[in-house]
């Protein structure tokens, strides 16, 4: 492993087999009476949260913890700059404390490699802007390897609001690294600005056709829409995002009981996917949280346990 | 990331068998292993009067299937079947800061609980004495059994830990420059013990062969 | 080659310098007395007479041009003098071979008052290293709604003829119109910061395109600044006044110049040396990538604008190179990328740039490079004593270019106050060793006198 993971481009597709090998380890200690292994003890993880997400803090809370690991969370809501205070200034402040990993997230994309040229620790990217989630994608090829077993030659389909998926870009690199097939489907204003070279990628297409893609996926990830969006004109109303890109009621028919469905969340339920595909014996969206806590234990176990210095 | 040397699951495992022969002078053959392993496995009928209540544990890699050898020596004395397990301990070690990290392996407890039973340590080289500790610690984190003992094939002394085998197929004094080897045919695809001088003047590093 | 000579009072002394054997506009060898602020002649090699009591500069196989000409300068004085001062962003522009700039007006006060401007002006005197000119705002504090003080401002000291919101786009059509047709009244000319701000979201902080696509940065495409453009040259017809577009980056900016100018419309335009070297993959690459070293507004742009920027400059489409010197302090840099200001340093590296990017590719020849950073510029900022070329008689504003220079920008030698300078590291062939203010150097052998 290199020293940080601020992008799914730190990761080769045997890292990720490493990684994977190891959350199997990690997960089998979820379901012990005693979760906790030493591996990590005198350690110090840092969860940076500029933006809030209490769903990626505590995954990786815990996973620290059950690392023994000493965890400690700093959230700072609103960007920094409007405080007066450098980003750069921040996070040193903080890693003099004597840190070893900073996981962070930043509503900005690129915040974790700016601040992984500034400091010693191993910078975990837990999120930025709109760039990358490499976690995210980890657990969620983990999850889906294993339900369907190994993804190569799969197809995968993501689906939604794509331009500002940072979940979307990570998976897209992950799932083609694993060999996966990968179908991007979006209406045109919601395709990130010249994401057609990226088709050019083997086993990358892109679709404005949910209804074409379905049909021949082994697998559908669904990404949040935010209404938001809304005000930016990139689509008219819920009603028709939903009509056109949402994963209802008679879409789950067309896929088959074994096409595994997922949700980095948090869902909009009745926008981007109906209540009953979200409840679906076929949805994987708690097998992606508790997946959630191994991987990240995985991924702090490989940054943090080997050689000093290395 | 780059990969590390070694496939996942595979520990320090050299690589999967090669069946190369160590250098070094053979110090067990291949019928020296299996006369130790017999006699383990009747020390350990004898000592704990009967097979109730045992539960092998092999600590990866090669204790596993040293644990999975006395098992069926047991199975064929006594006509029980002893439960097998492995217990990996990589995450309990005190080194782990000094190596690349490597992933960990299995840890497979055969039975529900191991409250109450007797648990039996396996692995090959009885070293420095801090893979036993760590495996202590591992399993004091999955329950606890009543007794607990060590079946090792071979203690090469120098503890640096009040840690003592209760079973040893042989005791071989060494010195600490030298390196003990042990091959299996599960593993390794050759059997045997050897001794050899370390390949440079660097002591072996306490620890990396248990 | 005869011998120009005018009648001398004095006997010399340390007004007077004898620059020797430069190269003027890279075309002939001569040597120049300057005295008494202008060129008082001009020989071969040797053949001036009576130059006793002259300093010597010896300028052997240097390029002799006019004193460059900025039309598009932040000095940051009034408000952030802890990332330029007027005083400080003078010696950058000396030590870069300007003899006068055009400070912009998106100060702290902005400069939408006579009494502002007299302000920066008179600071620029104090400095005496270049001519300092005040940027007028278009409208009052850059609000892009009510005119500015633009008479007024014409009328003081500082005498304001070039009016710009730069930073700020004049995004109302009715303003853009009304402004264009008052300064007709004095011959003003607005210089504009062409980028639609809708087409521009607030956060947009690169180029819009696969990259930032990728690095999941919110961009602004190059029609933002087309639009506008294409819409300004349109009221430049109506109005019959004067359009500058400022900082053009796009090949669309240059398709709409180039037809523009084919109908003979009333519009100029300029190019960052910025826009003619760096591409905006700098992003991914540079240091680690995400360095809002490279962050700057117009955003750096895919190489085939660059190299449409490079054409156009050549051809003249592109009238001048104007630097967008952007001083900031290190601190308004170390926000993440999208929080980062916008801007770069330009003044000391600009001429080295285009030398590199035009000259070394036989793009332009040196009189070229006189045309685009001096005469031309001066000519459409209406400042009658720069540029003027270096035949006698004229103000003795020169500056000498090594053109086989090697030098390596290292940031931290700037004399600028801030260090957010893009070309850090880089290797150039040509480098500025000395610039004359009026027959004073200000700077010698590449360095403040």
């Amino acid at each position: 492993m290199r020293k940080h993971l601020l992008s799914i481009d730190d990761v080769s597709a045997d890292d990720a087999a490493t990684l994977f090998a190891t959350a199997a380890e990690m997960h089998d200690v979820q379901h012990r009476e005693v979760k906790k292994l030493p591996a990590l003890r005198g350690r110090t993880v840092i969860n940076l949260f500029f933006e809030d997400s209490t769903r990626t803090r505590s995954s990786f809370e815990i996973a620290g913890k059950w690392l023994s690991a000493d965890t400690i969370n700093i959230t700072g809501k609103g960007s920094s700059a409007s405080k007066g205070e450098s980003l750069r200034d921040t996070v040193l402040t903080i890693c003099a404390m004597g840190v070893d990993a900073l996981v962070m997230r930043h509503a900005a994309s690129g915040a974790a490699h700016q601040v992984s040229q500034w400091v010693d620790a191993a910078v975990v990217n837990a999120g930025d802007g709109t760039h990358e989630h490499p976690s995210q994608a980890l657990l969620d090829a983990y999850t889906l390897q294993r339900r369907i077993g190994p993804l190569e030659g799969r197809h995968v389909a993501i689906v939604g609001d794509l331009t500002h998926s940072r979940v979307f870009r990570s998976n897209v690199k992950l799932l083609l690294k694993l060999g996966a097939r990968v179908t991007a489907v979006a209406p045109p204003t919601l395709m990130p600005s010249g994401v057609t070279p990226w088709s050019q990628a083997d086993g990358f297409a892109l679709s404005w056709d949910l209804d074409e893609v379905l049909p021949t996926a082994d697998a559908v990830m669904m990404l949040r829409v935010q209404k938001e969006r809304m005000s930016g004109g990139f689509f008219p109303t819920p009603r028709e995002y939903t009509v056109g890109y949402g994963l209802t009621r008679d879409r789950l028919g067309v896929l088959g009981p074994d096409v595994p469905i997922c949700h980095p969340g948090p869902m909009n339920r009745g926008l981007e996917i109906a209540a009953d595909a979200a409840d679906a014996a076929q949805s994987v969206v708690l097998d992606q949280v508790s997946a959630g806590v191994a991987v990240r234990m995985a991924i702090l176990y490989h940054l943090l346990a080997g050689e000093e210095n290395a | 990331m780059s990969a590390p040397d070694r496939t996942p699951g595979q520990g320090d495992l050299p690589a999967p068998p090669s069946g190369e022969t160590p250098d070094g002078r053979v110090v067990l053959d291949e019928r020296d292993v299996a006369r130790a392993l017999t006699r383990i496995s009747h020390e350990i009928l004898e000592r704990n009067k009967g097979a109730g209540d045992l539960v092998l544990l092999g600590i990866p890699s090669r204790g596993v299937p040293l644990a999975q050898r006395i098992a069926d020596r047991i199975r064929s004395t006594e006509g029980v079947e002893v439960p097998v397990g492995s217990l990996d301990v990589t995450m309990y070690r005190d080194d782990l800061r000094r190596h690349p990290a490597r992933g960990p392996q299995r840890t497979e407890i055969p039975v529900p609980t191991l409250d109450g039973r007797t648990v039996v340590l396996v692995d090959d080289v009885l070293y420095s004495g801090r893979t036993v500790r760590s495996a202590l610690d591992a399993m004091n984190d999955l329950g606890r059994p009543d007794v607990v003992r060590l079946a090792v094939l071979v203690d090469r002394g120098h503890h640096q830990l009040p840690i003592r085998a209760d079973h040893v197929g042989k005791n071989l004094p060494s010195a600490r420059t030298e390196r003990v080897m042990v091959r299996l045919a599960e593993l390794d695809g050759v059997e045997g013990v050897w001794i050899a001088d370390a390949d440079d003047d660097r002591p072996s590093r306490v620890g990396s062969d248990s | 080659m005869s011998t120009h000579s005018q009648p001398r009072t004095d006997t010399g002394g340390p007004d007077v310098v004898l620059v020797r054997g430069a190269s003027v506009l890279g075309e002939r060898t001569a040597d120049l007395l300057l005295r008494d602020g202008v060129v008082a002649a001009v020989g071969g090699p040797g053949e001036l007479g009576d130059t006793d009591g002259a300093r010597v500069v010896d300028a052997d196989g240097m390029v002799a041009l006019p004193g460059l000409v900025d039309l598009h300068t932040h000095l940051r004085q009034p408000g952030r003098e802890d990332a330029e001062t007027v005083a400080s962003g003078s010696r950058a522009a000396a030590v870069g071979g300007y003899t006068a700039v055009l400070a912009m007006a998106n100060t702290t006060p902005v400069t939408d008052t006579a009494e502002a401007a007299e302000h920066v002006h008179d600071l620029g005197v104090a400095a005496g290293l270049v001519d300092v000119h005040p940027v007028g705002a278009v409208t009052r504090g850059l609000g892009g709604e009510e005119l500015a003080e633009l008479g007024l401002m014409h009328r003081s000291r500082a005498a304001v003829k070039v009016f710009s919101d730069d930073g700020r786009c004049v995004a109302n059509p009715r303003v853009m119109r009304r402004a264009l047709e008052y300064v007709k009244a004095f011959g003003g000319v607005i210089s504009q910061h062409s980028q639609d701000p809708d087409l521009a979201g607030p956060t947009a902080c690169c180029h819009e395109g696969e990259l930032s696509g990728r690095l999941g940065l919110p961009g602004w495409p190059g029609v933002a600044e087309e639009v506008v453009v294409a819409r300004d040259v349109m009221l430049a017809r109506h109005t019959g006044s004067r359009v500058h577009v400022a900082h053009a980056s796009t090949a669309g900016t240059v398709e709409v110049l180039r037809w523009a100018k084919a109908q003979g419309y009333p519009v100029t335009a300029e190019v960052t040396p910025h826009h003619l070297l760096l591409t905006t993959d700098l992003l991914a690459t540079a240091n680690g990538g995400y360095d809002p070293t490279y962050k700057v507004n117009p955003p750096l742009r895919p190489e085939e604008d660059v190299l449409a920027l490079r054409e156009a400059l050549a051809d003249g489409t592109i009238d001048v190179v104007a630097t967008d010197h952007a001083p900031h302090a290190r601190h308004d840099k170390q926000h993440a990328f999208v929080d980062a200001a916008f801007g770069m340093l330009g003044l000391e590296t600009a001429l080295s740039v285009v030398a590199s990017v035009m000259v070394e590719p036989g793009l332009l020849t040196w009189a070229d490079v006189a045309r685009v950073m001096s005469s031309r510029p001066a000519e459409i900022a209406g400042l009658d004593r720069q540029g003027r070329g270096l035949e006698v008689g004229a103000p003795a504003n020169l500056v000498l270019v090594d053109p086989s220079a090697d030098i390596t920008v290292d940031r931290d030698a700037s004399v600028s106050l801030s260090r957010n300078n893009p070309y850090d590291g880089r290797r150039f062939g040509a480098a500025v060793r000395a610039t004359f203010l009026r027959g004073t150097p200000t700077v010698l052998d590449g360095a403040l006198v």
